[in-house]
Order: structure tokens, then C-alpha cells, then sequence
């Protein structure tokens, strides 16, 4: 019985820590993602976090990826997550899932060596509606028409909608669920992002306006594979929680020791000093429970999901409080754009309703929980 | 990552199954004294009293793991528990193992293993709970022996217990208040010792106040030197467990919340079945920070957090669960056991009356809050 991560992991992580806080420090963070007319990331650190391996880390090594599993993805995003790195590497992660999940073989070459060498870029656009996606929630429409097929519909709260290369879309056909590897510039394709609070993080929109798509590139899809996509990228953007949220505590504790009022450093009072101890519990809780179900999601699926919505939901509830907390325990610094606690209250808006919140995940824990 | 066993761990567990399949056979009455004298003969003869012990001392050796497979197997079996000299098992033995002279050792670790008394624990005083460290029971050196004069509070079976495990002053020092207590090893029916009972609120009188008046004890009770008491308490109550037994029983718990809430037809709420994860998730977050700290323990390397934040999570659980399992029997719920409408023959009423053995006891949340906010997020101490 081992619950750690082996040398090689910890390695991973001492290297992806040291590159984001070389190249992508706070005052960079937000230098990419104010920029006025950019894309919400840097096209040069896209470059070079796909020579360091990271765009391709749970891609087969036969496709051009290193071959690591869910675990080794956890240490990279936890880290990603603790930066507040401004990036598509999670959508484009679990882009790359999805079709390890279901893709046939023209796809998996198709696309496979381009994420990971990063000349394209993925999304997973699986989201319709605001509510959590799951398989009722499709409604992109898939007409045969010969050997082709033809999409019609939108997807949105796409991630990196305006910049990916490739959308895979799960649609309805006509016979039942599948998935479509879209690329970008296909004809009646049209993407753009939407306005969001957490600049680190672009949403957006895709319609597919008769999309004309080859057999190919489509795959069937039970509801069974579809959920475990969505478990894929649940675990994924829990594990940035987990680092999000982790940074958030690091920031106000050393707030918390370096402000004096009343002559002592803030800290040593436990209106202070309890909500972060308070938020240091709940921070361990869900970084267990992504740990485990990471683990799962490679080991025994079996039990993936009921872990997977486990971390969720309490990823999803504490990381709001946490949020909230670190800007108060600020006091009025904590409401100026100069300091960096709005960042994190603004990155836990985000990651609360993507994949599900915790209601919706504590649902799924007590069905799947015989209730 | 991996959680198989290795060969010999399942080897061991298989072993630990069998024999608690024959000693549990469906039917058996584990309250039965006479059943309870058998058991507590056949687990000190494979040695799984004080598993963890070294053999030299005539405990199990046991390693971590296998201390962990055996509490896992024993809790799922609702064994009854092994040995029955609860503290001296817990934190009297360690403290002895890690201070205690020879003669100490021959004299009370078999006695412990045998269950042959029960030991209790003499640390909070009336003045002085958290603040333990400022104790003000005093005990004065002449010649051989100490003299002990104050009070103790809240000690748990002390009316039953043959030896107390005691802190006392020996010195007032003014720079370091720790440098000035002692621990002694007192026989609790010495001359000068009082011991009144207390009811706790559910009724019943676990625990007590001790006086003590000139009571003499030998020096050669003294564990550890003079002084260093502050020391021996914190490594016997390092020697922490990861919290299995615990988490079994809770989720036992959780069981009996989800059969609570199908019998009273409370089963398809959303705030129930909301309220119902929530408790399960932190259960299985508190199992698997377990197994991160069991991890580390078995690496070699040091404890992190994980005790005080399973500490926190099983307060936090203990109070919920009963009180929850309260509100879900409605009218029912503030009855007690003997009433007609009462569910699970009052199980959840002593739950609901019986929390702060697990909260208070051994460190309130307050304590535990400052302990993680100072020991690890580093602010400063209050
Ligand atoms: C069932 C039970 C069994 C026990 N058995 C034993 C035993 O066998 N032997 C033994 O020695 N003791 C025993 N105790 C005592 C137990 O260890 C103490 O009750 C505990 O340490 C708290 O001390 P106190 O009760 O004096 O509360 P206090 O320390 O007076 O605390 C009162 C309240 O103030 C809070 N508080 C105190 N200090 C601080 C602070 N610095 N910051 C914030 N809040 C603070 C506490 O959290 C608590 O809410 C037992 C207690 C219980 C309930």
C-alpha cells in the first residue's frame, strides 16, 4: 500500500513548479490575461510547455505523448492550478481523454501527435446548457447524409473556444450519442469567446452550422463512455482546484503574518487564524479525494466515479468559501484589483459549475450511495 | 500510487479473516464474560495485544502495515477490542517502551497486555484543561519519595482504575512552565487519594475529580527524570493511529443514516439525501488522509497535518451524525432509549449526548484549529 507519489512524480512536480514560477510568475499571469487584445494565454508558453512534454503527458508514447496516467496528470495540474496559469492545457487535456476514450484509429493518428506536439490546439465542447453537462444534456444534432454527416447546433461554456483547433463534440445521431473530432476551419464552424470574470479562463461558444463532417471522424458513444469523459475532466479541473486553492491559502496566511493591527501581526487571532486552519481541512479533504479517484480512473474504474464526485463537490463548496475568505481576511486590500486575492475568488467562480458543482455531485454521490 | 498488499500482508490479513471467523461465528454473544475471557486469551496468545510493541517487551512487532490491516479487519468484524486495559494500551505502554526504566517495564507492561487492571490518565486539572501545560498538582521531593497535593478533573475511569498515569509540578520555572512537571505512576488506592465521581449529561459517570492529599509515592514510580513530564505526554500521545477504527465505525454510522432515512421515508429529499453525501465524503476524506499519513509513517518520514485534520473532520462528523440522525426521527428523536417510537434502540440519542467524548476529550477544536494554523501554516501563536 503506497498513497504517494513515487520519485519520478515528485520530480514532475519540483520541474513543472519551477518553469511556471520562472516563466510564469503573478505579474506574467496577469500581463497575459489583461491583455487587451489577446487570447486569454501566451502562444509562447504554449510552445514551451509542449517541448517540456506537458500538452502530451497522458498520450500514448506510439501517438507522440509520454504515456503517463491520470496520477502523474494530477501533479502537472495541481501545480498549473497553484499558478493560476493562464492556459488551455486542461481543455486541451481532456480533449485528448476523450478520444483516448472512444476515438477509432484515423482520429487517434489524426490528432493525437498534434496535441501533443501542440500544434493544435483541443476543447472538450460537451457543455449546452448552464446547468452540468451529462448525456440528456446533448442536443448538437447529427444528420447522415451518405457516409458524412452534418452538424447542426451549438455547444457552449466551451473552454478556449476562440483559439482551439479542434472541438470534440459529443452529438445526437441517429443512433443515439456519438463523437465528433470538428476541426476549426471546417465550413459552418464559427467560435468566439464570451466575456468572463476569471480572465485566466475564456469561455465561449461554437456553432456548427451544417457542418459536413466524414464518417471518420465519428465515434459511437454509450452514455457509460461519455460519463467517464466528464469523469476525466472532473478529476482534472479538481486537482487545479486543489493547487488554486492551496495558493489562495499560501497568500492570505502570509498576508495574515505580515499585516500589524492591534499590535500584532494579524495571524495570531483566531478570527483569522480558524477560517485558515479551517480551510487548510478542507483543502487536504478534497486533495485526498482527487488523489484516490485519479487513481481510480486508471486502476479501477469501478469505483471512479463515486470519488470523482466526491472531490467535486467539496472542491466545489470549500473552494467557494475559500475564495470569499481569502479577499475578507484581506480586508480592503483584498477588494483591489493591485492584490492577488480576487484571483483566486475569481478562479473558484469559474471551477464551481464546470463539470457540476457540489450539489449536483452530492446527488450523484448518494444515488450512487444506494440512497 | 498503489493499494494491493503485498504477499505477506495478504497472507496476514487471510490469517486475521480466519481467525475471526472462528471466534465470531454468526451467533456468538460478544458481552458474554465468558466468551470475552476466551478472546482476550486467544488474541494476547497470537500476540496482537500491543501489536505494535516490540517483542522484547512481549508485544506483536508488528509492522505499520499490518497494524493497519489488523484494525481495518477487526473494526469490519465489530471485534470486540484487544486487550481491555484501554489507556495503558494507548499511551501509558508507549510512554513506558520510550522512558521507563527496566524494572518499570517488567513490572507494568505484562499487567497492561494482560488486561489485568485498568490504568487512568491524571492531566486535566479544574484551572488548567487546554492550558495543560500550567498544571498546579505539586508534588515535593523528601528523600525517596514525592508528596503529591492538589487536584485532578475528569478522569476517565478513575473509580475502576488500579494506577493513575499522573502530571504533576515539581518546579516553578519561570522561563518555561513545561520544564517544571513531572510524570508519576501512582497506585490509585494509596492512602490520601479521593476519587468523586461526575455525571456527564447523558447520564452516566465515566469520569471523575481526584484529590490528592500528601499522597507519598516512591520515586522509583517517576517516568522519566524530574522534569521531563511535558516530554513523556507528548510521545505517548504521538503515538497516534490513522484513524481506521474510527473511520469504520463511522461508516457504519453512515449505513445506519441511509436506514434512517429510507424507514422514515425521508429518502428522496434533496436537502436529506445533500446532507447524507456531505457526511459520506467527509468520511472517505478522512479515510484516505489516513492512508496519506500512514504513507509517510511507513517512508520513514515525519507526520504532517493529517492528525489534527482527521481530528477536526471526526469532531466535526461525531456532532453531525447524531444530530442529524436526531432531526430525522422527528418527534421521536429527543426521546431516549425505552421509549416506543425510538429508532435503532436508541443508538442515535447516545450519539446525540455522547459527542464530546470524541470533541472535547483529547483536545477541543478550538486547540486542534490553532495547532494547524501555528504548526503549519506557520502564523504566529496566540
Ligand atoms: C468525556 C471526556 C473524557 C475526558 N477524559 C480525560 C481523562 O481521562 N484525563 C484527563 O486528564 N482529561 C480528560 N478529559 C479532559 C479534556 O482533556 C479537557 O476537557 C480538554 O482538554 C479541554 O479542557 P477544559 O474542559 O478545561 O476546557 P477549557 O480549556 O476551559 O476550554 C473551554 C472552551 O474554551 C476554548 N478554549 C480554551 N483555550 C482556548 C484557546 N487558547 N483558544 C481558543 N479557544 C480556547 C475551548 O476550545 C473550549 O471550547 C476528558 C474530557 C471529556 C469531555
Amino acid at each position: 500500500m503506497n498513497f504517494g507519489f513515487t520519485e519520478e512524480q515528485e520530480l514532475l512536480r519540483a520541474e513543472v513548479r519551477k518553469w511556471l514560477d520562472e516563466n510564469c510568475p503573478m505579474d506574467e499571469v496577469r500581463a497575459v490575461s489583461e491583455a487587451e487584445d489577446g487570447e486569454g494565454f501566451s502562444r509562447d508558453h504554449w510552445k514551451a510547455i509542449a517541448e517540456l512534454g506537458w500538452l502530451g503527458l497522458v498520450v500514448p508514447e506510439e501517438h507522440g505523448g509520454a504515456g503517463l496516467g491520470q496520477v502523474d496528470l494530477v501533479v502537472l495540474l495541481e501545480e498549473t492550478g497553484r499558478s493560476l496559469f493562464p492556459s488551455p492545457l486542461l481543455s486541451h487535456t481532456v480533449a485528448a481523454g476523450a478520444l483516448l476514450t472512444v476515438a477509432g484509429d484515423a482520429q487517434r493518428t489524426r490528432w493525437l501527435p498534434a496535441l501533443a506536439d501542440g500544434s493544435a490546439i483541443g476543447t472538450l465542447a460537451v457543455q449546452e446548457e448552464p446547468a452540468a453537462p451529462g448525456p440528456d444534456g446533448v442536443r448538437l444534432e447529427g444528420v447522415a447524409d451518405g457516409d458524412d454527416v452534418i452538424l447542426r447546433g451549438q455547444k457552449r461554456f466551451v473552454p478556449h473556444a476562440a483559439a482551439a483547433d479542434l472541438f470534440v463534440a459529443p452529438f445526437r445521431g441517429g443512433d443515439g450519442l456519438a463523437l465528433a473530432c470538428v476541426p476549426a476551419d471546417a465550413p459552418g464552424v464559427r467560435a468566439e469567446d464570451w466575456p468572463g470574470m476569471d480572465l485566466t479562463k475564456r469561455l465561449g461558444r461554437v456553432s456548427f452550422d451544417g457542418v459536413r463532417l466524414p464518417a471518420d471522424a465519428v465515434a459511437p458513444l454509450d452514455e457509460a463512455s461519455l460519463q467517464r469523459i466528464l469523469d476525466l475532466g472532473t478529476t482534472a479541473l479538481t486537482a487545479e482546484m486543489v493547487g488554486a486553492a492551496e495558493g489562495a491559502v499560501a497568500l492570505t496566511a502570509e498576508f495574515a503574518k505580515q499585516r500589524i493591527q492591534f499590535g500584532s501581526p494579524i495571524g495570531r487571532y483566531q478570527g483569522v487564524k480558524h477560517p485558515l486552519a479551517e480551510m487548510h481541512v478542507d483543502v487536504e479533504s478534497f486533495k485526498s479525494l482527487v488523489y484516490y479517484a485519479a487513481w481510480c480512473l486508471d486502476e479501477s474504474p469501478d469505483e471512479a466515479p463515486r470519488y470523482v464526485s466526491m472531490a467535486k463537490a467539496l472542491a466545489s463548496e470549500a473552494f467557494a468559501r475559500i475564495g470569499i475568505d481569502a479577499v475578507q481576511l484581506h480586508g480592503a486590500v483584498g477588494y483591489t484589483w493591485e492584490f492577488d486575492a480576487h484571483l483566486y475568488l475569481k478562479r473558484s467562480k469559474w471551477a464551481r459549475p464546470m463539470f457540476g458543482d457540489s450539489e449536483f455531485h452530492y446527488e450523484r454521490v448518494a444515488r450512487l450511495g444506494g440512497l | 500510487m498503489d493499494f494491493t498488499l503485498t504477499a505477506e500482508e495478504e497472507a496476514f490479513r487471510d490469517e486475521v479473516r480466519a481467525f475471526l471467523a472462528e471466534q465470531l461465528a454468526p451467533g456468538v454473544d460478544k458481552a458474554d464474560p465468558g466468551f470475552l475471557a476466551g478472546w482476550h486469551r486467544a488474541v494476547r496468545e497470537k500476540r496482537w495485544v500491543g501489536f505494535s510493541w516490540p517483542r522484547e517487551v512481549g508485544g506483536g512487532g508488528g509492522s505499520l502495515m499490518e497494524q493497519a490491516i489488523l484494525k481495518e479487519e477487526m473494526a469490519k468484524a465489530r471485534a470486540p477490542s484487544l486487550g481491555s486495559c484501554f489507556m495503558g494500551l494507548a499511551w501509558v505502554g508507549p510512554a513506558l517502551i520510550a522512558y521507563g526504566t527496566e524494572e518499570q517495564k517488567q513490572k507494568f507492561i505484562p499487567d497492561i497486555l494482560d488486561g489485568k487492571y485498568q490504568w487512568c490518565t491524571g492531566y486535566s486539572e479544574p484551572d488548567y484543561g487546554s492550558d495543560l501545560g500550567s498544571l498546579q498538582c505539586r508534588a515535593v521531593r523528601e528523600g525517596d519519595e514525592y508528596v503529591v497535593t492538589g487536584q485532578k478533573i475528569w478522569t476517565s475511569i478513575a473509580m475502576w482504575s488500579k494506577w493513575i498515569i499522573l502530571l504533576v509540578r515539581t518546579s516553578l520555572h519561570e522561563d518555561d512552565k513545561h520544564k517544571g512537571i513531572t510524570c508519576l505512576l501512582v497506585e490509585m488506592d494509596s492512602p490520601g487519594i479521593d476519587v468523586r465521581p461526575i455525571r456527564n449529561m447523558g447520564g452516566g459517570a465515566m469520569f471523575a475529580e481526584v484529590f490528592f492529599d500528601g499522597v507519598r509515592v516512591p520515586v522509583e514510580n517517576r517516568l522519566g527524570e524530574e522534569g521531563q513530564g511535558w516530554r513523556v505526554t507528548i510521545t505517548a500521545l504521538a503515538h497516534e493511529r490513522s484513524g481506521i477504527a474510527e473511520v469504520e465505525s463511522l461508516l457504519r454510522g453512515l449505513e445506519g443514516l441511509k436506514a434512517l432515512a429510507a424507514e422514515t421515508g425521508r429518502a428522496e429529499e434533496p436537502a436529506v439525501r445533500q446532507r447524507i453525501a456531505r457526511v459520506e465524503t467527509r468520511i472517505q476524506a478522512m479515510r484516505l488522509n489516513g492512508l496519506r499519513a500512514l504513507t509517510r509513517q511507513i517512508r520513514g518520514e515525519p507526520l504532517g497535518s493529517e492528525t489534527s485534520v482527521n481530528k477536526l473532520t471526526r469532531a466535526n462528523l461525531e456532532v453531525e451524525m447524531g444530530d442529524f440522525a436526531l432531526e430525522l426521527q422527528g418527534a421521536a428523536g429527543p426521546l431516549v432509549a425505552g421509549a416506543e417510537p425510538v429508532a435503532d434502540g436508541g443508538r442515535w440519542q447516545r450519539m446525540a449526548l455522547g459527542w464530546p467524548e470524541v470533541v472535547i476529550g483529547g483536545g477541543t477544536p478550538n486547540i486542534q484549529k490553532n495547532i494547524i494554523a501555528e504548526r503549519i501554516l506557520g502564523l504566529p501563536k496566540d
